[in-house]
């Protein structure tokens, strides 16, 4: 399938750029074409694929649920409802695990990052020059499905859930508080300034580990799966030792993208407790 | 790795997810699942509470039953004491009547007994004064021996 590109690097760095839309520095706006132009349009630009399929699986969740939501009774629950019952209750229990507080933000929060996470990264499965080769009959020269392969994307989850745990360190400590648990903590008063740098790196470390570990996961394997892909290209043996290749990987990595939207709910929930609690 | 704008998207669009999530889907969902949790509590109590009831009907009806035989019983034994009372009766007023009946018999026979002793009498006073007649060998006046006559015959 490789057979338009000029050589497999190129391939490989085609199906890892985003379609990006912003200004050109020539003043006009459109769609860059290759990495150059990416990086001329600066920050203000935007990841036209990530946003659509995110927005677009996002809707699709939230579709579903308020559909299963409207229709909830108390009867025995059939089809659907049984489904979203189990995954709501699902979520329900890590909550009441992980969050000793009352808030009614956080189960909603939860399973949206749960669910929304869960459908980004199943983009993955869906193998990597379909959509994409479609988009290109289309005249759309880049596509990237995984919205979660695209560290914009995992960096704006964490750094929302981040500004959620300031927030409630805030509310819940008060700017004294919050600052004494940064500030006098893990040594003695007097050395103030080094429990500022720990803390503060722990701190800083919680979003961004949490945006790394998702887009790591997400970029490897998607890379694998895109290296496998470039087997196809090399004669019929190699390609059905990639198919096998492919299978495996796919059936392992439906482990790998549950994992991963399970453990950032996780952290999510773990966190904000942490931040929920007055006395530390 | 460069990031661009839809680092702010993806924030705008994951608190409006979130938002809409808390308020449209997650209530409705988990109201209907407590309120279902407290139906079940509920049927089970109210099918425990089934149970318990016929477990009392039931005993009640041993009870009942075990009554209803005590009193048939006694019924039994009353009905048979009053067919006892009932027969004896009846023998005291057979015998009763049967010694009536053998009381005016012996009465008749009695008087039967009487009359023919004075019919016998009668005749014996007639035979005898036709004997003494003929003894005599001559005529007696009836009429002036009657007294003598009456007398013997009261003798007999």
């Amino acid at each position: 399938m490789a057979g338009s590109y000029a050589n497999s690097g190129e391939y490989i760095k085609h199906h890892l750029t985003n379609l990006v839309y912003g200004q050109h520095p020539d003043g006009s706006w459109g769609f860059a074409h290759g990495a150059d132009e990416i990086k001329e349009m600066g920050f203000w630009s935007l990841n036209v694929d990530s946003m659509f399929f995110s927005i677009g699986l996002g809707m699709l969740f939230l579709w579903i649920f308020r559909k299963a939501a409207k229709k909830a009774s108390t009867d025995a629950p059939t089809g659907l409802q049984n489904f979203i019952e189990m995954i709501i209750e699902f979520i329900d229990d890590s909550v009441r695990g992980s969050f000793s507080g009352k808030n009614p933000l956080i189960a909603p929060l939860a399973m949206t990052i749960f669910i929304w996470i869960f459908l980004m990264n199943f983009m993955d499965l869906l193998a990597v020059d379909h959509v994409p080769g479609l988009a290109a009959l289309l005249g759309i020269p880049y596509l990237k499905i995984v919205p979660s392969t695209d560290p914009n994307v995992t960096f704006g989850l964490a750094l929302s859930v981040f500004a959620l745990v300031l927030y409630y360190s805030f509310k819940m400590k008060g700017p004294g508080g919050f600052f004494a648990e940064l500030a006098f903590h893990p040594f003695p008063k007097f050395m103030m300034p080094i429990n500022l740098v720990l803390e503060g790196v722990t701190l800083i470390a919680k979003p961004i580990s949490l945006a790394l570990r998702l887009f790591g996961n997400m970029y490897a394997g998607e890379m694998i799966f895109i290296l496998i892909a470039l087997m196809y290209s090399g004669g019929w043996a190699l390609g059905l030792f990639g198919g096998v290749l492919q299978l495996g990987w796919a059936i392992f990595h439906i482990l790998i993208i549950t994992l991963q939207a399970f453990i950032f709910m996780t952290l999510t929930i773990v966190y904000l407790d942490m931040a929920s609690q007055a006395d530390h | 790795m460069n990031f661009n704008a839809t680092l702010i998207g993806q924030s705008i669009t994951f608190l409006v997810f979130v938002w809409f999530c808390m308020k449209y889907v997650w209530p409705p969902l988990m109201a209907a699942l407590e309120e279902r949790n407290a139906r079940i509590t509920e049927g089970l109590a109210a099918a425990e509470r089934g149970q318990k009831d016929l477990e009392e009907a039931k005993s009640k009806i041993g009870d009942n039953l075990n009554e209803a035989k005590q009193q048939a019983q006694e019924i039994i034994n009353q009905a048979q004491k009053r067919a006892n009372e009932i027969v004896d009766g009846a023998k005291d007023i057979a015998r009763e009547e049967a010694d009536k009946i053998k009381n005016s018999a012996t009465a008749d026979i009695d008087q039967q007994v009487n009359s023919a002793r004075e019919q016998l009498r009668k005749e014996v006073s007639v035979i005898a004064l036709a004997g003494a007649e003929q003894i005599l060998k001559r005529e007696v006046n009836a009429d002036t021996h009657a007294a003598v006559l009456d007398e013997l015959v009261a003798q007999i």
